[in-house]
């Protein structure tokens, strides 16, 4: 494979920010028909060196080389043109309009005088969406389709130029199972037509299933590419932190206390039916599942930001009725959102102001807000949880992925909850501070607080649960203990194999 | 998909049933209270209708395009003014008056130019300097009408040519010139948006930006488009409006941008952009002549029909807003 010429080269490529070397001389080459990992942290260039590749960036110094030609790209239409494509991780798509029109956007085909060719777009994207074994056809408004059909539009523009380079930017970050296998099945097919294919993505299995080179990048740097045949998970991620990473499974346990929350037979419309579990104090639940198992919804509902339309949530062995968010933090149930950006911090606020954004109602000294005590506040959580930040006077926004996170637990812990529910702690979280936030999530059910993990990621499930809820379609399929569970019955429990309910 | 296709075609259809609703309304009512012994639904009256709507109507066509373009144009008013005032008052120019007839289609050309170039530099500040189109055409809106008050203090700008308002005073197969105008301008408008290249960019710049972009369609030179075409169509409904009546003060086309506004929501546009249509944006004009004129029938003044049109819009954002909504088991935010 060596002698094949690559069909992107880079070479020492630099490219500094105002007192950032975002790049560092990072170089690497693909070659026609492989598939080139790109590891790294969030924050080690990954996202950087995409943007130079897309002409989005200027770099300082180096060279990009297509099939060995010394190239400048200047847009993302140019790099297009010269047979690399993108498929952004963030979904870029109008939902207004149709699918073909989304996948041909910017280059929709047409007539004398302008007009659009619509039976040439419609034909030319049902001929795409077919290979793509999709259940829609091309003239879909994208707003109406699933996320991870959305990402498949996503997938299907590269196919509309014959591309030497395809790079995937955490593809499979909203996939089903079954929609990663015709992903995969994509690019195998791209593959044997000899098209280089850039893969990033923090998922180790699918990295080695998939890919034949790793490189890695770290703070900015290249730190080197392994053939994927002859390394293993632990090198890959010694190299891209510098460290071990603890992918065992929870093996200790707390001391269990009363239940804190029981749920009998809840169910909300479709999104999810007859759904029964509780959590003690001193416990980690793990919700696993698929996205769109109903997860997210019944935390929502627990929080009082859905009515159920059937069943049961008791706090303390009474049953209530939470009607809204205001009702369940009196009550002590807080939720961590799956958004955090989103949904869990003002981005343009400082960290003090967002810990404190709950309860800010109650800190005033006379008609003012009482500065002092919520600094004592953040001070206080800013110890307990380890947050790194300069001051409280640091805009949320800037800080890095984990210690936002753990600003948005800290806000919540303040509130002096009984029962914690964290949506998908680590999204976009680098694997480094993915663990401290595993060990603050054990740590927290150690104190005594009931403790819900809703995850998408099996390693942090097993990592952190006592017990494990395996949803599947809006059901409960099985509840495991962390003794018994293995990665196959989770897996089968999460795909709607296992018929038959344990509780 | 079916509940979903029904919501859609009520989406579309809704302001056609609410004109159906406001003709039924004041007919009815027009029995009991009305000022005149005619019927509303007269033929004549419904054509002079359409007549009256073609001022304010053709510049709520462009507006709906700057709108699903996600801008805005707050300026549209006094490019209104500024073009009748050219209109007029280059046909006392000299070297115009020797032309004889052949001076007015180029006093239409001036006018029409004057709105293109209007609209021309609201685009390219739009575009070289990123400041929002709110921002930027609420400063040439008063900008412009500092021009339109400069050419002439504060007297109308006049100027009578007899061949020009028999021209716009003609009715061909019935219709009015002014309603030629406005609905060969939809129909072109119509075709622009939905068949072309341009119109379908339009609806995905103002979606996602950022798509758009990330796909190179080239988002500044296609809002300079837009303004320009805005611009023009503002001095059209001018050279329509005013070959008619002869004469502009200083204070005409003020809140047209507000009713032409009003106009492309009542049709559904988004404000935010990437959503609305021609179509619906002529129900929009429609609907709220219908409103005003009904309302004169039965005897309410102008003040009462502000404060009901007022009301309705807020209603219709509301029933809007209720339609996107996904039933029961939806968030509470």
């Amino acid at each position: 494979m060596t002698d094949q010429t690559p069909v992107l080269r880079l070479e020492g490529v630099v490219k500094t920010f105002p007192g950032v070397r975002a790049l560092d001389g990072v170089s690497f080459d693909l070659r026609p028909g492989e598939v080139h990992a790109l590891m790294g942290e969030n924050g080690a260039g990954k996202s950087t060196l995409m943007k130079v590749l897309g002409g989005i960036y200027d770099p300082n110094e180096g060279q990009i080389y297509i099939a060995e030609e010394p190239v400048t790209i200047a847009s993302p239409m140019q790099a297009k043109a010269r047979g690399v494509v993108f498929i952004h991780q963030e979904l870029s798509l109008a939902d207004e309009l149709s699918v073909a029109e989304n996948i041909w956007l910017g280059e929709l085909p047409h007539k004398s005088f302008g007009r659009v060719d619509w039976k040439k777009l419609y034909d030319e994207t049902d001929a795409i969406l077919k290979t793509l074994n999709v259940g829609f056809d091309a003239r879909t408004r994208v707003g109406d389709l699933s996320i991870a059909n959305q990402q498949m539009v996503e997938i299907a523009r590269a196919l509309t130029v014959d591309p030497r380079a395809v790079i995937f930017d955490e593809p499979t970050a909203s996939l089903t199972d079954a929609e990663k296998v015709v992903l995969f099945e994509v690019i195998a097919d791209l593959q044997s037509k000899g098209v280089g294919i850039i893969y990033i993505s923090h998922r180790m299995e699918e990295i080695f299933k998939i890919t034949d080179r790793i490189s890695v990048l770290r703070d900015g740097g290249y730190r080197g590419t392994l053939n994927t045949a002859e390394t293993n998970e632990e090198e890959v991620t010694q190299l891209m932190i510098g460290r071990k990473l603890d992918l065992s499974r929870n093996e200790s346990h707390h001391e269990l206390g009363d239940v804190a929350l029981e749920v009998r037979n809840l169910s909300c419309g479709k999104l999810f039916e007859d759904v029964s579990f509780s959590v003690r104090r001193g416990e980690v639940v793990g919700f696993y599942g698929l996205v769109g198992a109903g997860r997210t919804e019944i935390a929502e509902t627990i929080f009082g930001l859905r009515d159920p339309s059937a069943g049961q949530i008791l706090l303390n062995g009474e049953e209530v009725r939470i009607h809204s968010p205001m009702e369940a933090i009196a009550r002590g149930i807080s939720l961590v959102p799956e958004d955090r950006k989103g949904q869990g911090l003002v981005l343009g606020m400082n960290c003090r102001d967002n810990m404190t954004l709950p309860q800010v109602d109650d800190l005033t000294a006379g008609p003012f807000v009482s500065d002092g005590a919520e600094v004592a506040i953040f001070d206080q959580y800013r110890d307990k949880l380890d947050i790194r930040t300069p001051g409280w006077r640091q805009i949320a926004g800037n800080l890095s992925g984990g210690n936002q996170q753990k600003i948005v637990i800290g806000k919540w812990l303040s509130m002096h909850p009984e029962v914690l529910i964290v949506d998908e702690p680590t999204r976009g979280i680098d694997v480094g501070s993915k663990s401290e936030i595993h060990n603050l999530i054990r740590d927290l059910a150690a104190q005594g607080y009931a403790v819900i993990v809703i995850s998408s990621e099996m390693p942090e499930v097993l990592h952190v649960s006592d017990r494990i809820v395996a949803m599947f379609s809006g059901k409960v399929m099985r509840t495991f203990t962390s003794e018994e569970v293995t990665e196959d019955s989770l897996i089968q429990a999460i795909s709607g194999l296992e018929g038959d309910k344990v509780a | 998909m079916a509940p979903e296709k029904r919501k859609d075609l009520l989406k579309q259809g809704g302001i056609w049933g609410f004109i159906v609703l406001e003709l039924a309304f004041f007919s009815i009512a027009g029995e009991y209270w009305a000022v005149t012994d005619k019927a509303f639904m007269d033929f004549e009256n419904m054509l002079l209708l359409l007549k009256q709507s073609a001022p304010i109507g053709i510049i709520a066509l462009g507006m709906t395009i700057v709108m699903i373009n996600g801008n805005i144009d707050l300026s549209v008013g006094a490019t209104f003014a500024l073009a009748a005032i050219v209109l007029l008052d280059s046909m006392t120019w000299p070297f115009m008056q020797n032309l004889g007839d052949w001076a007015i289609p180029l006093a239409w050309c001036f006018a029409l130019l004057t709105g293109v170039i209007l609209g021309a530099i609201n685009g390219l500040i739009v575009w070289k300097t990123g400041v929002d189109a709110f921002i930027v055409t609420l400063g040439s809106m008063l900008g412009f009408r500092g021009l339109v008050f400069m050419y002439n203090g504060e007297q109308p700008t006049s100027h009578l040519n007899w061949t020009l308002v028999d021209f716009a005073e003609a009715q061909f197969l019935g219709l009015h010139t002014a309603t030629w105008f406005l609905f060969g301008a939809a129909v072109i408008l119509w075709l622009l948006m939905t068949k072309t290249l341009h119109g379908r960019n339009a609806y995905a710049i103002g979606n996602n930006r950022e798509a758009a972009v990330n796909a190179g369609i080239r988002v500044g030179p296609h809002f300079l488009w837009n303004f320009m075409l805005i611009g023009f169509l503002a001095a059209l409904s001018a050279v329509v409006f005013y070959s008619e009546s002869g004469s502009v003060n200083p204070n005409d086309g003020m809140l047209f941008e507000l009713w032409a506004i009003t106009a492309v929501v009542l049709g559904g546009t988004k404000l935010t952009g990437g959503y609305g249509s021609i179509v619906s944006t002529m129900g929009g004009v429609i609907a709220i002549q219908l409103l005003r004129k009904g309302l004169g029938h039965i005897g309410a003044d102008t003040s009462t029909v502000n404060l009901v049109i007022g009301l309705i819009l807020i209603a219709v954002l509301f029933m809007d807003r209720q339609l996107n909504r996904k039933g029961k088991e939806e968030l509470k935010v």
